[in-house]
């Protein structure tokens, strides 16, 4: 897929792009991946039915 | 050989992508953005939204409403259920509980009500055939939506979340008049 | 202390601990699908109404058992074994707390036993959602529970082998992408059982008239925290399988190591949201709520799996055209080895996951559309496309895989084992069709009788129904056939299959015998390398490398875009509503 015309000393030096960094971390993700749905789908989504008016 | 083994290159995310991937995500994208914008425009343009106007309530209150529109209503009985002729536009109710859907509705054709719908004891699923409309009736809740039934005839009420061992004589009607 | 053994047929390093759980949960997993297969004949014969052979309890109490076997335990037992399996086999790592580790096992065990039973005993038939207010004993929410804890223990024991393969540094480099599945699968385990542990407790306290109440509609919503995310397990392992079996069969390498990557993040950011798939047409949510989370938020979810749909065969093709098969545009599809297994296997849970499962979910998963099909039998046809095609044959296609290389047994019956994927992928498409077609007509799903006997009120469905049910029934044995003829080659080469070499065995494995230490040969194995890096060649045409899968993706964004904008049609039919 890549060409690689760098030496490998020359690699090494390349600092690893944010992103890379990111999705090599497992316990970040972990972090990421727990927080999304309890915030937008739990949360939201009882907070929704907590706050229905009770029936006139 | 290389799915499970490390990437080849040490900073493979700079790595270029392939034309056939790239092609692939601009088309699936767009596609996954057209599908999103449906549920807003439908929201506008379509008629068969569902209201999200609904209120806490106990059986014993939906209950008691329930009979009201029953001994203001009703117009004869059928099989022992009484059926119910509210008038267009009103505020109608249908409850569901162990193992029947009560009352029997009789509507008008092309006229709005607004029907409300809530569960006495376990969870029930309002199935409307054959014209193919469910929701879930959850108990200590009261959905309200506005129905416009645009065909004449008659319809059945089936119980299409599992409640136990009569679920499958849960069966309703409504009537639906010229 | 040597305590690695090295597959000489895939080069794999086995660490003895680490062999043993993958052996032991598999196993479970495969016992857990037995039950769930024999159950599966009562619901299907039933649901056949000119046969319908059970009363209206079993009809119920199989139903509860075959959801709860086949969906929760069959599943995350065998999840657990390709935890294990993309941990310290793929890394090359000793397990980090096998004690720790069996005692999850042990759990799940016990849990599942637990459950079945509270369900065979026939007062828990209350469904795989077991919905409050109706109850179950309290003994069915315990199983569930300790089987949920014993799964998150395993969760964690698979977190802790990769920190201890970063620090032993095992391997170099970013983690393999199969791992990376692996990680995603792992991660949407833990909100998964979070979940189940916040509803569950509470309705086993509840069980036991420690708690009054339980809130019907809080209970649906934290439930399916549980229930829905534990299907996008499944997701994310049976892609992980699939690249597996790409790279162990075509020594595919992925087209591109960021976009797989990056498909798997969209996973972990927005596949949990689709939890309110069953929400849809509950009462008290917003529709900002319901627009969000069922679409993953944009659709992005369904963005990385049609990357992923496009990447895996794509890989394949890649690794086909190098290998010479280049003409045309399908070449390398039609020289692929169909008569194994483990490739058909692969490629028909691909098919069937992408084009029927997909498609379908997609459409249901509308907040509009779930109108008019919400709770209908189309709902089980979808999940069966998902999981039982989807998952559960690409998890016997890796089976295949596992056992010369795992177990170290030749596999029997051959000519078998070459027609079990398509007899089951097979059965379970004439049954999801038809199940599709009969949800469209209004069928409903966990429903004993579709003439209503004994019903106050009269209701017929129309002729087609019955017909559509009658065929669905029909592909719902022949899969059931091809179940037994899973089963039949499994655990008849893990008994008699001629064993491949001195190893464990299986019987010798599972009862805890000494192994023999000439097994185990190598203390340390080498540092993981880095894959070879490749000099480009440009097979495809036009310098597009896989123009045949790309014309299959075609394919199904053509399919999709038809089939999605039928249903909103379909829906403009029904009763106004507002």
């Amino acid at each position: 897929m890549s060409d690689d015309k760098a030496t490998p000393g020359r690699e090494s030096e390349e600092r690893i792009p944010a992103m890379q960094s990111i999705l090599d971390n497992p316990f970040l993700l972990l972090f990421i991946g727990v927080t999304m749905p309890t915030v937008f789908y739990l949360i939201w989504g009882i907070m929704e039915i907590v706050t229905l008016p009770v029936a006139p | 050989m290389t799915s499970y083994m490390p990437p080849a290159d040490r900073v493979w995310w700079k790595v270029p992508v392939g034309r056939v991937e790239l092609v692939w995500i601009a088309l699936a994208l767009l596609w996954c953005i057209i599908m999103f914008l449906m549920m807003p425009y439908w929201h506008v343009y379509g008629k068969q939204n569902l209201s999200t106007e609904a209120y806490q309530t106990t059986p014993a209150k939906f209950g008691a409403r329930v009979q009201e529109m029953v001994d203001q209503y009703k117009v004869r009985e059928e099989a022992g259920m009484p059926v119910v002729a509210p008038p267009a536009g009103s505020d109608i109710y249908l409850l569901g509980r162990l193992w029947q859907w009560w009352p029997i509705l009789e509507l008008e054709k092309d006229q709005s009500y607004r029907l409300h719908l809530s569960s006495m004891d376990w969870q029930h699923g309002f199935s409307l055939q054959p014209t193919n409309v469910n929701l879930q009736i959850v108990p200590g809740y009261e959905m309200v939506i506005q129905i416009t039934p645009d065909k004449a005839g008659e319809y059945g009420v089936i119980c299409n979340e599992y409640c136990g061992i009569g679920h499958h004589t849960m069966v309703g009607k409504i009537y639906v008049k010229e | 202390m040597a305590t690695f053994r090295v597959c000489p047929d895939s080069g794999f390093y086995f660490n003895r601990s680490a062999e043993r759980l993958i052996k032991v949960n598999a196993v479970a997993g495969v016992v857990a699908l037995l039950i769930a297969g024999i159950l599966a004949l009562g619901v299907v014969l039933t649901r056949w109404q000119e046969v319908h052979l059970l009363s209206p309890q079993d009809f119920y109490l199989a139903l509860t058992a075959h959801g709860i076997n086949a969906l929760i335990f069959w599943i995350i037992f065998f999840e657990m074994a390709i935890l294990h399996f993309a941990s310290s086999t793929l890394l090359r790592c000793r397990i980090a707390t096998p004690g720790w580790a069996w005692a999850g096992f042990m759990l799940m065990l016990l849990g599942a036993i637990i459950n079945n039973v509270a369900v065979f005993q026939g007062r828990s038939s209350v469904m795989m959602t077991s919905y409050a207010p109706m109850q179950a004993e309290p003994h069915f929410y315990l199983g569930l529970i300790l089987f949920a804890v014993g799964a998150l223990v395993q969760v964690l024991v698979f977190f802790g082998t990769l920190v201890v393969a970063y620090q032993e540094k095992t391997y170099e480099g970013s983690v393999p992408l199969v791992t990376f599945g692996a990680i995603t699968a792992a991660i949407i385990a833990v909100f998964t059982i979070a979940s189940g542990a916040i509803i569950l407790i509470p309705t086993f306290l509840w069980s036991l008239g420690y708690i009054g109440h339980i809130d019907a509609e809080m209970y649906r919503i934290v439930w399916w925290g549980l229930g829905h995310s534990s299907q996008q397990i499944n997701v994310s392992a049976h892609v992980a399988v699939w690249y597996l079996i790409a790279g162990v069969l075509f020594g595919a390498r992925p087209m591109s190591e960021k976009v797989s990557r990056f498909a798997f993040f969209l996973y972990i950011l927005f596949l949990q949201l689709a939890c309110a798939h069953h929400i849809l047409v509950d009462p008290g949510v917003g529709t900002e709520w319901k627009i969000f989370n069922t679409s993953y938020a944009m659709y992005l979810a369904v963005l990385a799996s049609m990357i992923h749909g496009l990447t895996v065969p794509g890989s394949i093709e890649v690794a086909q055209r190098q290998k010479g098969y280049s003409k045309g545009f399908f070449e390398w599809l039609r020289k692929a080895p169909w008569s194994n297994p483990v490739f058909s296997g692969m490629f028909i849970s691909l098919v069937v996951f992408g084009f029927l499962g997909g498609i379908t979910g997609v459409v249901m998963g509308t907040e509009q559309i779930n109108l008019i099909i919400h709770n209908t039998i189309y709902v089980p046809a979808h999940f069966h496309a998902t999981v039982a095609v989807g998952t559960t044959l690409a998890f016997m296609a890796l089976t295949y895989l596992l056992i010369p290389v795992l177990f170290r047994r030749k596999v029997i019956l051959p000519t078998l084992a070459r027609w079990q994927p398509y007899l089951f992928g097979g059965g379970m498409t004439i049954l999801i069709l038809f199940m599709l077609g009969a949800g469209t007509l209004g069928v409903s799903r966990r429903h004993w009788d579709m003439d209503f006997t004994g019903a106050a009120m009269v209701f017929e469905y129309p002729g087609m129904a019955y017909t559509l049910m009658a065929i669905a029934a029909i592909g719902g044995l022949l899969a059931i056939v091809g179940g037994v003829a899973f089963l039949l080659v499994t655990v008849g080469s893990l008994l008699f299959g001629e064993k491949l070499e001195p190893s464990a065995g299986f019987l010798q494995s599972f009862l805890g015998k000494a192994l023999a230490p000439s097994a185990y040969a190598v203390e340390r194995p080498e540092m993981l390398p880095r894959a070879p890096k490749l000099t480009v060649e440009e097979h495809g045409s036009a310098g597009f490398e896989a123009p045949g899968t790309f014309a299959l993706a075609m394919l199904l964004l053509v399919s999709f875009v038809v089939y999605y904008f039928i249903n909103w049609k379909y829906l403009a039919s029904v009763w106004p509503l507002s």
